[in-house]
C-alpha cells in the first residue's frame, strides 16, 4: 500500500485511523478526557518541550481529534492539519500565526459573510488590516499588494454565489508578494478541488459544512501544505525566530515542512483555546467517511435543480457555475470538474415579497442559515442574514431583495424539485 | 551498487534500516535542548537505540545523559548509522570519515535539508545504505503512527493495530522490540 498512493475514497475512510492501540476497537474511539497521565517526569518533560509526540491536554492534542486532523491533511494533500472549534477559530489561528499588529492581508470580497465580519471588525481590533479586492480583476489584486501584505485569502468556491476563484492566478500574486496563499475550501471540499495542487500554502475549513455533512457538529481545520519557506522569508517571526514560549526553539528549523501546523497548535491553540470537542471530532470523522458519495450526490442534485429553476417562468436568473453559460463555468471545469457544489443563488421575478413567500411555502426545504447538510436548506438573505443592510448594500453583497440561496441536499432530486414547484406555484 | 531513488524512499526501505540497527552516531549533536539534533538524540534514546553524540566542542561531557565523543574515530563500539547534522557540503567529509570505520556503518543518514549525492555514491559503492534530507525521529514517528498525534500526515494507512511499547503513548515501528535490538 505504501508504494501506491491510496485513492480519495480509501483515504476518506482510513487516513489517520488504525485500530485503537489499547483495545483494537476498529471505529475511532471518543477519547473524552481532558488530560493524559505521564509515564514519568522525563516523559512529561519531553512532551512539554515538544521533543516527543504525545498527548498532554485536550486543548492542544487529543487522540480522537488527531485522527480527524490526519484525515483532513491526507485528503487535502497537506503535510499536517490542526482541528479547531469552528471554521472561524481556524481562521483566527492562521492569522494569529502569520500577522503582527499593523500588518495587512488581501482578501477577496466574495467570501462567506461571517468571514467578512471577522476580518472587518474582530481582526481590525487586533491591528490586522484587511484589504478587500475583486478576485475577478487580477490587475487590481496585484495593485493591492504592499510591503505590509502578509497573506492572501480566498475561497475556492465562494459563498453564497457559487463563484469559482482562479486559484492559480491568486497563488502567483501571493508568491510575488512573498506571502502565503490561504484558501478556504469549505464549499468545494477536497473531493471537488484540492487547492494545494494549484498553489495554496494553507487551506482552511469549516468542517461543520460538507466535510461533516450532517449539520450536527461544529468544527474547523487548518491544513499546512508544507510549501512556504518561512526561514528564507524572515517575515513570520512565529516560524523563523527563537520562541520565548519554548526556551528559544525555532519552529521551522525544528519541524520542517509541517512547522506551520505545529505553530498554529503550540502557539495558537495552546494560548487562544478554541479547541474542538473530541465528540465533535468523532461525528465529523464519521461524516467524512462518506464525503465522496455525498458530495457527488449534492453536485448531481444541485445541477438538476439549477436546470429546473433556469427554465421556470417565475425565476429571473440562476447563478450556478455548473450551468453551461455561467460566467464561472470555465473556471469550474478547470478547478472542480466533478461538480460545482451544492450551494447557489437565484433571483425571483417577484422580488422581496416573492422571496419571503417562497421560504414560507417550502415543506421539504429547511428555512435556516447554514449550508452543507444532508437536508436541502433555503434562505432569503434580504429578510434574514442581510436585513440590516440598505438595499444598495444588499445588492452589492449579492443579497439583493430578489435573491434566494439554496444548499441542495441529498434527498431524491424529484422530491427536491417537487417541493420548489409547489412553493413557486403559490407565489 | 544501489539504485536507491533519493527523491522518494519507500517505507520498507526506511523501516528496514531502522529495524536493522542498534547504534546511531549523531554527528553535530547539540547539548542545547531546543536544537533539532538534541530532539533526535533524546527521541531515538527513548526508542531503545544506543545513541552516541559526536561533537568535538562537547567531547567527554554528556548530551541527554550519554557520553559525547570528539569524532567518529574515537567511538569505542561499532556504529550502525552515522546521522549527519552538518550542512550539505560538510556532509562529504563526514562520509569520508565514516568510511574509515571498521566495521563499516550499515547506513549513512543526512538530516532534513542535508543532501550530498556525491557523498551518497561514495557510501553506496561500499554497500552502505543512504538516506538524505530526512529526519530519523520524524521517520520513526511516522512509521509507528505517533506522528499522527500532532496532526501530521503519516502518508500511510493500515488496518493493523499499532504496536505498543511499555508505558503510555509509546509506539514501535513493528520490528523487533527495542530490548531485543
Amino acid at each position: 500500500m505504501s508504494e501506491n498512493k491510496p485513492g480519495f475514497s480509501t483515504l476518506s475512510i482510513h487516513a489517520g485511523a488504525q485500530p485503537d492501540p489499547a483495545t483494537g476497537a476498529r471505529a475511532t474511539p471518543i477519547y473524552q478526557t481532558t488530560s493524559f497521565v505521564f509515564d514519568d517526569v522525563d516523559q512529561a518533560a519531553s512532551l512539554f518541550g515538544l521533543q516527543a509526540f504525545g498527548n498532554i491536554y485536550t486543548r492542544i492534542t487529543n487522540p480522537t481529534t488527531a485522527v480527524l486532523e490526519e484525515r483532513v491533511a491526507a485528503l487535502e494533500g497537506g503535510t499536517a492539519a490542526l482541528a479547531t472549534a469552528s471554521g472561524h477559530a481556524a481562521q483566527l489561528g492562521v492569522f494569529h500565526t502569520l500577522l503582527q499588529p499593523g500588518d495587512e492581508f488581501i482578501a477577496s470580497k466574495k467570501l462567506y459573510g461571517g468571514s467578512i465580519n471577522q476580518f472587518n471588525h474582530s481582526f481590525k481590533s487586533f491591528g490586522w488590516n484587511v484589504i478587500w479586492v475583486d478576485a475577478d480583476d487580477i490587475d487590481s489584486v496585484k495593485k493591492a499588494v504592499t510591503e505590509k501584505t502578509k497573506a492572501v485569502f480566498i475561497e475556492s468556491l465562494a459563498n453564497p454565489g457559487g463563484v469559482v476563484t482562479d486559484i492559480e492566478a491568486m497563488a502567483g500574486i501571493a508568491k510575488d508578494a512573498g506571502a502565503p496563499l490561504i484558501v478556504d475550501n469549505t464549499m468545494a471540499t477536497p473531493y471537488l478541488c484540492r487547492p494545494i495542487e494549484h498553489g495554496a500554502d494553507i487551506v482552511v475549513h469549516s468542517l461543520t459544512k460538507f466535510m461533516g455533512g450532517h449539520g450536527n457538529s461544529m468544527g474547523g481545520a487548518i491544513v499546512d501544505a508544507g510549501s512556504f519557506n518561512w526561514t528564507e522569508s524572515k517575515r513570520y517571526p512565529m516560524l523563523s525566530e527563537p520562541r520565548p514560549e519554548y526556551d528559544g526553539m525555532v519552529l521551522h528549523e525544528t519541524f520542517g515542512n509541517f512547522a506551520f501546523a505545529i505553530a498554529c497548535r503550540v502557539l495558537g491553540l495552546r494560548d487562544l483555546g478554541a479547541a474542538i470537542s473530541p465528540f465533535n471530532s468523532f461525528m465529523l470523522l464519521t461524516g467524512i467517511e462518506t464525503l465522496p458519495l455525498r458530495m457527488q450526490k449534492h453536485c448531481d442534485n444541485a445541477l438538476e435543480v439549477a436546470k429546473y429553476l433556469s427554465g421556470h417562468d417565475k425565476i429571473a436568473w440562476v447563478r450556478y457555475a455548473g450551468l453551461e453559460g455561467d460566467a464561472c463555468h470555465a473556471l469550474q471545469q478547470k478547478y472542480m470538474p466533478k461538480g460545482a457544489g451544492a450551494v447557489f443563488t437565484f433571483g425571483l421575478k417577484g422580488g422581496y415579497e416573492a422571496g419571503v413567500k417562497l421560504v414560507s411555502e417550502v415543506e421539504l426545504f429547511s428555512h435556516l442559515a447554514n449550508i452543507g447538510d444532508t437536508r436541502s436548506l433555503i434562505i432569503h438573505p434580504a429578510s434574514t442574514t442581510h436585513r440590516q443592510l440598505s438595499d444598495q448594500q444588499k445588492t452589492a453583497a449579492g443579497a439583493g431583495p430578489d435573491v434566494v440561496r439554496v444548499s441542495v441536499g441529498i434527498e431524491d432530486v424529484a422530491d427536491i424539485i417537487g417541493d420548489l414547484e409547489q412553493a413557486l406555484a403559490k407565489i | 551498487m544501489s539504485s536507491t531513488n533519493h527523491d522518494s524512499y519507500s517505507d520498507e526501505y526506511i523501516r528496514g534500516i531502522l529495524n536493522d540497527v542498534k547504534t546511531i552516531a549523531i554527528v553535530g549533536a547539540s547539548a542545547n535542548t531546543v536544537r533539532p539534533s538534541f530532539f533526535v538524540t533524546k527521541y531515538m534514546l527513548s526508542k531503545g537505540y544506543d545513541v552516541i553524540p559526536v561533537n568535538p566542542g562537547h567531547a567527554g561531557r554528556e548530551i541527554a545523559g550519554v557520553l559525547t565523543y570528539a569524532s567518529l574515530a574515537d567511538i569505542d563500539r561499532p556504529v550502525d548509522i552515522v546521522d549527519i547534522f552538518r550542512n550539505s557540503q560538510a556532509a562529504y567529509g563526514v562520509v569520508e570519515e565514516a568510511l574509515q570505520l571498521d566495521p563499516l556503518p550499515k547506513a549513512i543518514w543526512m538530516q532534513l535539508e542535508v543532501r550530498n549525492d556525491e557523498a551518497a555514491r561514495l557510501a553506496e559503492a561500499k554497500g552502505i545504505k543512504v538516506v538524505m534530507n530526512r529526519c530519523p525521529k520524524i521517520e520513526y514517528a511516522r512509521l509507528c503512527g505517533e506522528i499522527g498525534w500532532a496532526g501530521v500526515s503519516s502518508r500511510r494507512i493500515s488496518a493493523k493495530k499499532p504496536k505498543l511499547q511499555q508505558g503510555f503513548q509509546r509506539f514501535d515501528i513493528g520490528g523487533k522490540p527495542p530490548g531485543a535490538r
